[in-house]
């Protein structure tokens, strides 16, 4: 009886009875939602544009934060530093294209997937050696600190971090469904040799999509490295990045803002509500649990396109 | 018929190509008029598709040259191809299934527009005018291909005979000098092959784009083409207009299947 109450009843009177708390715990969690979309997106945008799942997601974050925060410590103001940063990520994306997916046009999904993994071992060891391995403060001049709006508390990082998230996620909304450009990623995605024989450069919108994957990637490295420092765990993040991949569907923008919230918000929920009835650690195994369930269910993902093939 | 004599638009001279073992095409030359229907006929496995494939740029032969409004482009990429005004369909229609027919059509449009890549992000002032302009642009193709009723319908769920028809607006999109059409009346109803075969001479007739393409159907070949060319095995085995070629004994006998010792 105590545990049904504790399970179905105590956790919903808990928010009723102190809803600022639920309020704190709720923006906490689309906070960390929005942290998460960030990385999920750098993988949406390479899966849209080129069928491939980019393993080196996650490290590149960890790279683009690790650029940054080496040139700051070598005395270089931040904007010139970020101004840098993205100049790296930019010509890493160049570099990605003439060596790794250059010569392996029109192989196999998987053959460009285990290049990434390849990726993956080498950026990890390029930022190791130029810039090592210990942890790095990353200060962005935003205080780790809070203030309250009609007594909630609010974490000004996080704030930041939110509100930059969804700027960003605005814009490449609007640059997928509206311009040019967008349309001929879309085009390359769909159908390779048709987009070719409309004239769209190949080559040109790789560079794009790796540019623009890198540069939200910079944007995940910071907030999250102002947020707990650059190290080498950063890339692990791209772990969290996953679930919130099969929740929204792979190809899909807005999917991964939405599941993002979701995990976010879910297992902030999970943890502060039911997290005592077990234990805590809540936060851990959420997002995977969800994901388990989507991949049941709903394989495509919320927003993914479903794929159904004529026999 | 024309009282100015025709020039040649594209010049194929001696092209070869091999597939391991095969020889795919073999010396092929051939010369597209400008303002013409060409034909291009034969049995399965001729190396129809492939000599499509060579003009738009996707294989480069072995052997031989292309020159388009008389400049050699054997070497080019797809993409520059299109460039120079060459637009095509495929045999298997390849929309982008997920896309809108209109969406599916602007992208026809990519190489005619212009425009600085910030502003374009933007999706702002002069972006935004030219992607209206191009707009209308290609609402004026949905008139003329009868295809208003599908405008937002994702490509993907049309039947067969529609995304052919599609596909042909998305050519004509980039508004080509060349249009090739690999099989556009393939699978196609009576009633539809009738349609198409009147857009197709109303595209050559309304802007005199000069149009080359691939057809199974003899009766539609007759009817359309103001030249046709026949291959086999590779091998040019005919050229000449639709009267001579039907009456070549080459064609006859790589129709019915005489024996090639």
């Amino acid at each position: 009886m105590d545990l049904l109450y504790g399970v179905f009843v105590g956790p919903f009177r808990d928010m009723v009875t102190a809803p600022t708390f639920l309020a704190e715990v709720l923006i906490g969690g689309v906070a960390a939602g929005l942290m998460y979309s960030l990385v999920a997106l750098g993988f949406v945008l390479i899966f849209k544009a080129s069928g491939v799942f980019n393993f080196a997601q996650g490290v590149m974050v960890l790279f683009a934060a690790l650029t940054l925060v080496g040139l700051m410590e070598r005395g270089v103001p931040m904007v010139v530093a970020l101004a840098l940063t993205i100049g790296v990520m930019v010509a890493l994306a160049f570099a990605i294209e003439r060596v790794v997916l250059r010569p392996l046009v029109n192989q196999e999904h998987i053959i460009l997937f285990m290049a990434t993994i390849g990726l993956n071992f080498f950026l990890e060891g390029l930022g190791e050696m130029v810039w090592g391995a210990n942890v790095k403060k990353l200060d962005i001049g935003i205080p780790d600190e809070s203030f309250t709006v009609a007594g909630i508390l609010i974490n000004k990082l996080e704030m930041t971090a939110a509100a930059t998230a969804a700027v960003l996620v605005g814009v490449l909304a609007v640059f997928f469904q509206r311009t040019k450009i967008g349309r001929a990623l879309r085009a390359v995605a769909d159908d390779h040799e048709a987009a070719l024989s409309l004239g769209i450069p190949l080559r040109t919108i790789w560079v794009v999509v790796w540019s623009v994957a890198g540069i939200v990637a910079i944007v995940a490295g910071i907030m999250w490295g102002a947020k707990s420092g650059v190290q080498f765990s950063l890339s692990l993040i791209a772990l969290k990045a996953l679930p919130v991949l099969i929740l929204g569907g792979f190809t899909s923008v807005p999917g991964a803002i939405v599941g993002g919230l979701i995990i976010g918000t879910g297992e902030k929920i999970g943890e502060v509500y039911w997290g005592p009835l077990v234990g805590g650690a809540i936060e851990n195994w959420f997002a995977y649990v969800v994901a388990l369930a989507f991949l049941l269910v709903r394989p495509q993902g919320l927003f993914g396109e479903k794929i159904i093939e004529r026999v | 018929m024309s009282p100015a004599a025709p020039s040649g638009l594209l010049e194929v001279d001696g092209i070869s190509v091999r597939f391991g073992a095969v020889q795919a095409l073999d010396q092929v030359s051939l010369s597209v008029r400008r303002g013409e229907i060409i034909a291009i006929i034969g049995p399965n496995g001729a190396g129809k598709t492939t000599l499509l494939n060579v003009i738009s740029g996707f294989y480069h032969p072995a052997a031989g040259h292309i020159r388009f409004e008389g400049r050699d482009r054997t070497h080019l990429a797809p993409y520059d191809v299109a460039a120079l005004g060459i637009a095509r369909t495929f045999q298997n229609v390849a929309l982008f299934k997920g896309m809108s027919v209109l969406d599916n059509i602007m992208t026809g449009r990519l190489l005619k527009m212009k425009g600085s890549f910030l502003l374009d992000a933007l999706y702002w002032g002069p972006a935004k005018a030219q992607e209206l302009e191009h707009r209308a642009f290609v609402e004026r193709i949905i008139d003329f291909l009868e295809i208003q009723a599908i405008r937002k319908t994702p490509a993907g769920r049309l039947p067969y005979g529609l995304q052919k028809r599609v596909e042909l607006a998305r050519a004509l999109a980039a508004e080509p000098t060349l249009l090739l059409l690999d099989e556009p009346m393939a699978g196609m109803n009576v009633e539809e092959k009738e349609d198409m075969c009147r857009f197709i001479l109303d595209v050559n007739g309304e802007f005199g784009t000069t149009i080359a393409l691939i057809e199974h159907d003899m009766s539609v070949v007759m009817d359309i083409s103001d030249h046709v060319a026949a291959l086999d095995y590779g091998r040019k085995i005919a050229d000449g207009t639709p009267a001579e070629v039907r009456n070549d004994q080459a064609v006859i006998d790589a129709y019915l299947g005489v024996s090639h010792v």
